[in-house]
């Protein structure tokens, strides 16, 4: 699975830097990150997470996670969902 | 050569000029001219406030940057202040990352589905050979303004910006289903476009339209705009238009359209773009969508913007100042647009702008002196020909649709 999520992050970096110039969004070091970073990133930018803070609870960014993986397919280690969600409600969530 | 715009920014300039001499509001002058203020409003989320900047999109002004991958930019305040919207001040709006250049010397256009005879594959040439069509059509996104949602809701945290209102010229989707033939069993029409997401497990981004919607004279694919191509950004070489609805339905670099026989059911129908039932003023109805508690969104809700002033402006005591902006709706036309100085006590009805058809922008403005120093809370709720009114408590639903609060903003007289 990790190899399909860096496979996809390269896909999208590639496809993006004929499009447009995409500066790093730097979100807050807390353990966690680093798989927010490999898992998400290669879909989507990482503004879109500061960009819906601080409002979710914490059953609102499981519900967000979920919807990445059961709705739009996102390839996330199973075994890295939970540190994802947990950096996603103690870093960005109320 | 002297515009509604360049007024509103000497009279913007002027204000400011009377409160902290002369220096620096002539600094703050020019450079307005080059960059649009981001103006964000309190009621986004603080994070959603932290991560928007205004970034440049190739062949693109300025715009509000909310997400770089999809892009999502919305339009500062500020580039509304017209009723047409230049190309290069349009916003952007995608759900996927993964978006082609789109050649316009190989592009086609597939016409077909099982509730067709056949199917056609027509090129832009192809395309140009049908009658063309021009409709004035305002583009909004569902989510426009959602970030201003009490309770917020996930999604893109739009502010006001994410719309634009472009003189669009094409085809007739109907012509083009003519050509192909359709069967009488055909129910709807998917519309898709050559945009998807990174992972190939990502839903592609593919919508339906209701065949009566599909067959009105003025549902597009459009190949220009503003006499121009569409920017990429916008869904060149060419994009639907259905004029009235929201954005959702406009399919950018679209590459086929396809009549079916049974209700489309793909995510983007069946689980996003919906609203609850019967809890908004809509008119149009998509029936073969609709479900026991909820339907896909349709025509706009009638609404307005203030671009005159942002909130918190410093006017003069004793001047004249205009306060304008824009109204919309559905489709159905712009019946009044109402303003109030006072916060809502008394209102008083703006001047109408010219009149480019139902589903465009109207431009409004009133006059209005201030009379006493300090603050002049200042709103405008617009009325459509069928009676509809802006709402005046906020209508919360899941994905936070369909806002169109009356606004109210601050003016403060000194």
């Amino acid at each position: 699975m990790r190899s399909i999520a860096i496979a996809a992050l390269m896909t999208a970096l590639t496809a993006f830097s004929s499009a447009a110039e995409e500066r790093p969004v730097q979100l807050k070091q807390a353990p966690g990150l680093d798989k927010v970073e490999s898992n998400c990133a290669g879909c989507h930018s990482l503004d879109y997470v500061p960009m819906n803070s601080p409002f979710l609870s914490p059953a609102g960014w499981d519900a967000e996670v979920a919807k990445m993986i059961n709705a739009f397919g996102a390839p996330i280690d199973p075994a890295d969902v939970k540190a994802i969600a947990d950096y996603l409600k103690s870093n960005y969530g109320m | 050569m002297i515009t509604r715009r360049s007024l509103l920014e000497a009279a913007g300039a002027g204000s400011l000029l009377a409160g902290t001499g002369i220096l620096v509001p002539r600094l703050v002058a020019a450079q307005a001219e080059t960059q649009p203020s981001l103006n964000l409003s309190p009621a986004l989320p603080e994070g959603t406030r932290t991560g928007a900047i205004l970034d440049t999109l190739p062949g693109k002004k300025p715009l509000i940057k909310l997400s770089y991958r999809p892009p999502n930019y919305e339009a500062p305040v500020e580039y509304l202040r017209t009723d047409i919207t230049p190309n290069d001040e349009f916003f952007v709006r995608y759900h996927l990352s993964d978006i082609p250049r789109v050649d316009a010397g190989s592009w086609k256009l597939a016409i077909g589905g099982d509730g067709a005879n056949g199917e056609i594959r027509l090129g832009l040439d192809d395309l140009k050979q049908f009658t063309a069509v021009e409709v004035v059509a305002l583009c909004q996104c569902s989510g426009n303004r959602r970030g201003l949602m009490q309770p917020h809701v996930p999604g893109v945290e739009w502010g006001y910006g994410a719309m634009g209102c472009a003189r669009w010229k094409g085809v007739r989707l109907k012509d083009l289903l003519d050509k192909a033939g359709l069967k009488k069993e055909a129910i709807e029409i998917v519309l898709d476009g050559a945009d998807k997401g990174v992972s190939d497990k990502t839903p592609k981004f593919t919508k339906s339209l209701p065949l009566w919607k599909a067959i009105e004279d003025t549902t597009l694919i459009a190949y220009e705009m503003n006499g121009q191509p569409l920017p990429h950004w916008n869904g060149f070489p060419a994009r639907v238009v259905v004029p009235g609805w929201t954005g959702t339905y406009w399919m950018k670099h679209v590459t086929s359209l396809a009549a079916v026989t049974k209700p489309y059911d793909g995510f983007w129908m069946k689980s996003a773009y919906r609203i609850p039932l019967g809890k908004f003023p809509v008119v149009a109805r998509f029936s073969s969508q609709e479900t026991a508690v909820n339907t896909p969104i349709t025509d706009m809700v009638v609404n307005s913007l203030i671009t005159s002033h942002a909130d918190g402006a410093m006017v003069k005591v004793g001047g004249t100042i205009t306060v304008a902006g824009i109204a919309w709706d559905g489709g159905y036309g712009m019946g009044s647009v109402d303003v109030s100085v006072d916060g809502g006590k008394t209102w008083t009805a703006a001047a109408l702008g010219q009149d480019r058809g139902p589903f465009a922008l109207r431009a409004w403005s009133l006059h209005f002196v201030p009379k006493t120093p300090g603050k002049h809370v200042v709103m405008a709720r617009a009325t459509n020909k069928i009676g509809q009114s802006q709402a005046t408590v906020l209508i919360p639903n899941p994905a936070g649709y369909h806002h169109n609060l009356v606004q109210s903003l601050t003016l403060v007289a000194a």
